[in-house]
Order: C-alpha cells, then sequence, then structure tokens
C-alpha cells in the first residue's frame, strides 16, 4: 500500500487497512465500511448466485457480438423454426428463421437499458417527493401524498398502457411509461422513513446549527432512506422487467424487429402448441434474471436494513 | 449580537402548550428565571415536570409558546436566526439517538464548521477533539464504533466547534453508566471553565445540578415552584413542600448508597 508510508500508524495487509476500526482518512472510513457491507452480503450464497448471474448478464450484453453464433436480424425462411440443437441453431430458430440465442443475447441489452433506466429513475422522483412530503409536512405533505395515492390506484399495467398509447409505441416511451407508474411505492417507502427520522435528536441537532429544510433532507434524511429504496428496487427489478415484456406482448414496448424478450414471447405464441421453444426460450430467460433480481433484493435487505447495522 | 454582559439567557411569563382547544395540555406554566452571563444554572424536577421543554422552547424545538425569551439581552422572535444558532448549541439527553447513524465523526464535526463558514476545518476538528478528551483515532469512527461516553463526548464536540457562549444541557448524563457520568460532567465542569460558557442544565438529579450549578429552579407540573441558591440546597433550606420532598429522597439516596 502506498497509503502506509505517509501514514505514522501502519498497517501490514490491505484486509487490516480495511478492517481496521480506527480509520486514518475520509476515504479509507468511507472504503471499510463499503468493504464490511461486502463481506456480509459474500456471505450470503443466494444473493452471491444472483450477483453472479447479473454480472453474467452484463458481461453477455456487452459482448454480444462476438458472442453471437449470428446476426440477430438475418431471416432464413428455409430454416423456420427449427427445434433447438438442429441445423446448428442451439436454441431453436423462430418462425423467420432467425436464431433465438442470437436474439437473446443482443435482447440481453434492451432488458439492461430499461432496467437500468427505469432503476435510476424511479426511486429519485420516489426520493424527492417522499422525502420533501415527509419532512416538510402540512398542506406539501397532503397535495404530494394525494398525487401519488392516485397514481397507485391505477393497476400498473393499465396505467403504462394509457401513457404509451398517448406517447407512442417504442423503448424510450416504455421507459418513461414504467417510471411514470412506478414510482408512487418509493414515494410512500421514503414518506415513511423520513416520519422516523425527522424527529430524531440527530436531526434536531443539525437543526440547532442552522441547517436549513433543504440540507437537511439532502444531506441529512437522504442518505437513510436509500438503504430501504435500494433493497426496494432490486425487488422491483423483476416486476420492471415483466411490465417492460407486458408491454412488448402487447405491441406497446420495442418494436420488430428488435430483439426485446417481451416482444419475442409474444410472436411465439401463435406457435406455442407446436413449436414450443420459440416462446419458451426467452420466457426463460426473463425467469431466470428476475430471479437473480430478488434473490441480490434478499440479499442486499440483510445487509442494508438500518434497524440491523444501527445496533 | 449586541452583547449586554450581565445577560445570558432571560424567560419571562413563559407558556408552552401542545395541541389545540380541548386536547390542549399546558406543559410549562408562566415560567421566569434569569441566567447570568457565564453562570450556571440547573432545572430540576421529575419527568413530565415541563423542564426539557422549557429548553426545546428556547431553542425553538417546539411550535407553540408565548411570552418573552431573551438571549444576551435580545428578545427572541418566533424565528431563530443564524445569530441564535451561532451563539446557543444544545447536548442532548440521549446520546445514541442524538449522532447521526451514517456520518463519522469527521463528518459530523465538519457539517457544523461549514454551516457556520469556518476556515481551518482541519485544526479545529483536531482541537475540538482535544478538548472533550478523545483521541485523534476517533476522528473518522462512526457512532456504532464508539460507546456512550465517547458518543457525548462527540455531541459535546459538535456543540463546541462551532464556538457558542452558552450551552443547554438535556440531562447529558442520564443516558450514561454512573462512572462515565462522572467524566462527563468533569468535563463539562472543565470546559465551561476554561471557555467563559453559560450553562443552562436539566436535570433529575438534585446531586448533578449541586454539582454543577450555582442556582437551581425546581419544577413540579409545569410550574416553577421554587428558586434557591447551590448553598441552600446543600443546606437543605427549601421553602416549597416538593422541593422538601425532592430533597428528602435526595438525601434518604445518599445514604442508601
Amino acid at each position: 500500500m502506498s497509503m502506509d508510508s505517509k501514514n505514522p500508524q501502519k498497517f501490514s495487509s490491505l484486509y487490516e487497512w480495511l478492517t481496521t476500526d480506527a480509520p486514518i482518512s475520509r476515504n479509507q472510513a468511507r472504503l471499510s465500511a463499503l468493504y464490511m457491507s461486502w463481506l456480509e452480503l459474500r456471505s450470503n450464497p443466494m444473493a452471491m448466485f444472483g450477483i453472479t448471474i447479473l454480472l453474467a448478464l452484463v458481461l453477455i450484453a456487452w459482448s454480444a457480438p462476438l458472442l453471437a453464433p449470428q446476426s440477430p436480424f438475418t431471416q432464413d425462411l428455409a430454416a423456420r423454426l427449427t427445434p433447438p440443437g438442429e441445423g446448428g441453431y442451439i436454441l431453436g430458430s423462430d418462425s423467420l428463421g432467425r436464431d433465438i440465442l442470437s436474439r437473446l443475447i443482443y435482447g440481453a441489452r434492451i432488458t439492461l437499458y430499461i432496467v437500468s433506466l427505469v432503476a435510476l429513475l424511479a426511486p429519485i422522483v420516489g426520493l424527492f417527493v417522499g422525502t420533501a412530503a415527509g419532512y416538510l409536512g402540512g398542506w406539501i405533505d397532503v397535495i404530494l401524498m394525494r398525487i401519488t395515492d392516485i397514481f397507485l390506484a391505477f393497476p400498473k399495467l393499465i396505467l403504462a398502457l394509457a401513457f404509451v398509447s398517448a406517447l407512442g409505441a417504442g423503448i424510450e416511451n416504455a421507459v418513461l411509461a414504467i417510471v411514470l407508474t412506478s414510482w408512487p411505492p418509493y414515494a410512500r417507502i421514503a414518506r415513511a422513513e423520513t416520519l422516523t427520522i425527522r424527529d430524531a435528536d440527530y436531526i434536531h441537532a443539525i437543526k440547532l446549527q442552522g441547517a436549513g429544510s433543504l440540507r437537511i433532507i439532502t444531506r441529512h434524511i437522504w442518505p437513510l432512506c436509500i438503504s430501504s429504496l435500494v433493497v426496494r428496487v432490486t425487488l422491483d427489478m423483476a416486476g420492471i422487467i415483466l411490465t417492460a415484456a407486458g408491454l412488448g406482448f402487447l405491441g406497446l414496448g420495442a418494436q420488430p424487429p428488435s430483439p426485446e424478450w417481451g416482444a419475442m414471447i409474444s410472436a411465439g405464441r401463435k406457435f406455442i402448441l407446436d413449436h414450443w421453444w420459440v416462446a419458451t426460450m426467452p420466457g426463460m430467460a426473463i425467469f431466470v434474471v428476475s430471479l437473480a433480481f430478488n434473490l441480490l433484493g434478499d440479499g442486499l435487505r440483510d445487509v442494508l436494513d438500518p434497524k440491523k447495522s444501527s445496533k | 449580537m449586541s452583547k449586554d454582559n450581565s445577560a445570558g439567557i432571560g424567560l419571562e411569563n413563559v407558556n408552552v402548550w401542545f395541541g389545540e382547544d380541548n386536547e390542549r395540555v399546558d406543559a410549562v406554566i408562566d415560567a421566569g428565571f434569569t441566567v447570568s452571563f457565564g453562570g450556571s444554572f440547573g432545572l430540576v424536577g421529575e419527568s413530565g415536570s415541563g423542564k426539557s421543554t422549557i429548553l426545546r422552547a428556547i431553542t425553538g424545538l417546539v411550535p407553540n409558546w408565548s411570552g418573552k425569551i431573551s438571549v444576551l439581552g435580545r428578545e427572541l422572535s418566533k424565528d431563530r436566526g443564524k445569530e441564535f444558532y451561532s451563539a446557543v448549541q444544545m447536548v442532548f439527553q440521549d446520546p445514541y439517538a442524538s449522532l447521526h447513524p451514517r456520518q463519522t465523526v469527521d463528518r459530523v464535526l465538519s457539517e457544523a464548521l461549514s454551516l457556520h463558514g469556518f476556515n481551518n476545518v482541519n485544526e479545529r476538528i483536531l482541537q475540538v477533539l482535544d478538548d472533550v478528551g478523545l483521541d485523534k483515532t476517533f476522528r473518522f469512527r462512526w457512532p456504532h464504533q464508539l460507546s456512550g461516553g465517547q458518543r457525548q463526548r462527540v455531541a459535546i464536540a459538535r456543540a463546541l466547534i462551532i464556538e457558542p457562549t452558552i450551552l443547554l444541557l438535556d440531562e447529558p448524563t442520564s443516558a450514561l453508566d454512573v462512572s462515565v457520568q462522572a467524566e462527563i460532567l468533569n468535563l463539562l465542569t472543565r470546559l465551561r471553565a476554561e471557555k467563559g460558557l453559560t450553562y443552562l442544565m436539566v436535570s433529575h438529579d438534585l446531586a448533578v445540578v449541586g454539582h454543577m450549578c450555582s442556582k437551581i429552579a425546581v419544577m413540579n407540573g409545569g410550574k416553577i415552584v421554587e428558586l434557591l441558591s447551590v448553598e441552600d440546597l446543600r443546606a437543605l433550606k427549601a421553602e416549597h413542600p416538593y422541593t422538601k420532598v425532592l430533597l428528602d429522597a435526595s438525601v434518604q439516596k445518599r445514604r442508601e448508597e
């Protein structure tokens, strides 16, 4: 470690540097807190399984042109609906003779794109609305929470359908529609967390030091809300993938010939009895990725639960 | 802030209540006392007697109050300004609840400095840690790595680092065990002598207040029933029947110990 030479206190190894209970710099304190969480997450085999699958998904999406045996768009009508394993089609071919494996590999990009955009936007909107409502209270709370209630009162997919039909079909609009329908639960969680925090002595203390509402919300309340939101987001990821797939299935998400997994299921529906693999393969992909996110979410809940770590 | 050197804190006809109309509960009724600049004043009483509520009224943490509260010779309006926060700081009762669980000691202290626009952040943090008797290895620790007494020292450091003149102490030792209580009380006594601070201390423990304060107000049921000096307290010269009961109970406890 290059840091050791500068510091009066010696750490004989990186491990010791990370696990010391007397850090000597801001960064060391931060890194060692992160490392402790990682150690706890690592001891949870199911969460590690989830992380492995998700890392593999990212890797597959990133190196799709190298991995895919064929172009996802090349049609070969002579080889249409080839069963898995025959004629060089490992997972079979679809009704236009396109290789399903290649389409799944390229489809991972679309799935990751949708999931990461929604996972970034929806909790941030919810965090803003929820913490502002919870901390400021009064009529701001009433107005923001009634808006949240209105959004919550609609079934998610129906509302997303309405948004997409209004905005026009396409992946960007599908993302926007999913964000617009999925922020209310995050706002609810953030508000509930804020209500338990706002009257804590440490918030009173910072108020007595003259901090304004904006500073208290962003620097003192947000860090405590984020962990429960992160957990909730990973648990919702499966739902986000399914909503995106549902929109694709209904023809309102990704448009042909885009290899989005939901749209692929939709296309395979016509042949589901005679040619099961066309719809089953993308279904399996959605299942595996959803499962991975759920397992990771469970693991993160154990690591990040503020009640547990504040003991 | 215009400094009237004799005036620390003054309260006149202060009432504090919670709820409205039928649900109104009067927590403090017609309270009045003065704390001279550089003095130390104790508020004693049982739980629910309104002593902590008085501190919260001074700091503006309760919404409903009436009467006159003045700090350093200046009457407070409903909104406390930056001047108030740089002159008055508070140490809370429970050190397990008064430190942000996701902030290191360093973060807590530098946040206070940046709110009040201080420079020399590094030197000031090291200085204040030294003042409250914490080694500099504590600087980057998280609250969950600290004991109760260490946490309370950090809370005192947080209050002191912005160089206030008045410190409000809300039962600063009641959540700590007995040996640590004495350490914190000695620390507070030393800091007052070194920095010429004004203390307003709330406690249910007559012995603690007798050790720390020169003037004492006894509260019961939201009212101040008696004001007495520490000499009167030590000589057990109380006039009000409630104060006598408190004194008797305290003496009794001493004998048993």
